[in-house]
């Protein structure tokens, strides 16, 4: 399917760039990440046309110019909450419980 | 040949002094010691003007609310006569959703003043937003450099989410792999741009968070008729706890015990592309409070106007499952639905509170916005994605990276203490390896490392000598 999706000129998209290669990082960094090249993305809008990892110059919102292979086209955020976690559900319950059970025992909310 | 990464290092000085608008090196005195408090107010803002700032900014005023219900449920499981009133100062209702508001505010607003047409900032927190927002009110370009994925792509929910709020305020967002290099590329950004550099770590922003420790003193004396017996702070890189003590301090609370709290998250490296989705807090945590705090000056300015060890009286750590257990706490008790980063002090604090007198009154400075990647929920869900065990039981077993542990019961929480002492010996033993080899400290050396350290110069003498012997 990504394939099939282009980039067309004014396009809000997302472009992906090597910024530096293994043996041009750091020093000191551990082996696993050593190993990998410095990956960026940059978003802005598109100043020509592209397909999924084809070279592409963007504009971005502060002006500059980003060139890089394209990586997404109007990029969005999948970020949720997920399913209520099985081992907090009750923590409400029974903090309630057991504030109310302890301010009877001393007499009442202060 | 060099690299291009050696190439634009060897430049950074004269970038970074560009960018910042500000000459460090009239503060030096010696390879070890600098003038910190001429630094500090280099910038020639008075508290009051600070002040004005904020409130011209929308920044600042925070309410301060007594946990009533969680104040009695500690009482419920401590000793008679025991258990503080807590307290908590709500920055998440600044307008970016946290205390940075403060930090970013002063700033933004020496950039504006000093012509930029833009400002730059590297961080995957709070602090980015509270830039962009106070960039967008004032007109400014904002480009915010942040690392969010694993060599995957595959990015922690919570920097994912500050990413978007960020691009939400009208920020550029520069998204990197894991790597310290991060910084190389802000600094190739600021020599490109021009732009000024809003560093977390510039005496603007931290004296820009010193409102805050001002406000509280001022809030509890109203309500209680006297300042903090305690106050605590989450410790990341040190700004909140220096801007804080030294709010407090002008604010007369010299007898406020200042106790900072991190997340516990040792064995994990900060610059692993494997470890980095396998941590359920991306700040508050040991891997940045640990090194910044035994050596601050290893941030993006020449010398860091953030430095803990000089205020803090107590560092304390709480595992991740038990910041997630009073998270969940403080929505159903108090209805306050807040981010991890406020909540790792408030769950210290649970515990600390245990410990004192009915009469101690015990603040948490901060709170922050939480949402969708930033919300606990979140955070679980994806540690077990990540392959992390997420299960119920004593937070003793809790393993950084491995072994998430919920507590049962809020009896379970305790706060344990890091060796203060242990870091000053290792904040000294950094300075001398920062200075040049062989080089003898001078009394005045021997002053500045006592003043640093929040100790005294038999202190800084005795650990000389140790250090000379190992």
């Amino acid at each position: 399917m990504t394939e099939d999706i282009r980039a067309r000129e004014g396009d809000w998209v997302e472009v992906e760039c090597k910024l530096l290669d293994p043996a041009d990082r750091s020093k000191n960094l551990p082996p696993e990440t050593a190993e990998k090249p410095l990956m960026m993305w940059v978003k802005g809008f598109a100043l020509g046309e592209a397909g999924m990892g084809e070279e592409l110059t963007v504009e971005t919102i502060t002006g500059r110019r980003v060139s890089g292979a394209l990586s997404a086209v109007n990029p969005g955020y999948y970020i949720t909450y997920g399913p209520p976690i099985p081992e907090l559900t009750h923590v409400g319950r029974d903090l309630r419980r057991q504030l109310a059970e302890w301010r009877e025992r001393e007499g009442g909310e202060r | 040949m060099a690299t291009r990464f050696e190439a634009l290092m060897a430049r950074r000085g004269e970038i970074m002094r560009k960018a910042l608008g500000m000459d460090y090196s009239v503060f030096e005195q010696s390879p070890v010691a600098f003038d910190y408090e001429g630094m500090m107010t280099a910038h020639g803002y008075s508290l009051e003007d600070i002040a004005g700032i904020q409130a011209r900014a929308g920044v600042g005023s925070t309410p301060l609310l007594e946990l009533r219900n969680l104040t009695d449920l500690v009482r419920s499981i401590s000793e008679p006569g025991k258990g503080a009133r807590i307290f908590v100062k709500d920055e998440a209702a600044s307008l970016a959703g946290a205390f940075k508001d403060r930090r970013a505010s002063v700033s933004i607003h020496v950039a504006k003043e000093k012509g930029y047409e833009g400002v730059i900032a590297a961080t995957s927190g709070n602090y980015g937003a509270a830039v962009a927002s106070q960039a967008a009110r004032n007109g400014l370009k904002c480009i915010i450099c942040q690392e969010t994925y694993d060599s995957r792509k595959v990015g922690q929910p919570e920097i994912v989410e500050k990413g978007r709020i960020c691009e939400s305020y009208g920020a550029e967002v520069v998204q990197m792999t894991v790597g310290p290099e991060l910084f190389f590329h802000m600094v190739e950004l600021l020599d490109e741009t021009g732009y000024f550099a809003a560093s977390l770590y510039s005496s603007f922003g931290v004296s820009g968070i010193e409102t805050l420790g001002l406000e509280l003193a001022r809030e509890m004396t109203a309500l209680t008729g006297a300042p903090p017996t305690h106050v605590v702070v989450t410790h990341a890189g040190g700004g909140n706890t220096t801007g804080t003590a030294r709010g407090l301090k002008r604010a007369g609370a010299t007898e406020t015990e200042i106790v900072s709290v991190s997340v516990d998250l040792s064995g994990l490296h900060m610059a692993s592309d494997t470890d980095f989705n396998r941590k359920s807090f991306t700040t508050g945590h040991t891997g940045f409070g640990v090194p910044f705090a035994t050596w601050p000056d290893r941030a993006d300015v020449p010398r860091n106007a953030a430095r803990p060890l000089r205020y803090l009286d107590r560092y304390l750590t709480v595992t991740q499952g038990e910041v997630f257990y009073i998270t969940e706490a403080m929505a159903k008790l108090e209805g306050l639905e807040r981010g991890p980063a406020g909540n790792t002090a408030m769950t210290a604090a649970v515990s600390l509170a245990q410990d004192l007198p009915r009469e101690a009154t015990v603040v948490v400075q901060e709170t922050e916005y939480t949402g969708a990647g930033k919300h606990h929920w979140s955070q679980l869900n994806f540690a077990r994605e990540m392959g992390v065990a997420v299960c119920a039981g004593d937070p003793k077993d809790n393993v950084p990276g491995k072994m998430i542990v919920i507590p049962e019961r809020l009896e379970q929480i305790r706060a344990r203490d890091f060796d203060v002492a242990r870091m000053r010996t290792s904040y000294v033993r950094n300075a001398l390896k920062n200075a040049p080899a062989g080089y003898a400290p001078t009394a005045d050396d021997i002053a500045f490392l006592a003043a640093d350290t929040n100790s005294d110069a038999a202190t800084i003498e005795a650990i000389l000598a140790s250090l000379e012997e190992a």
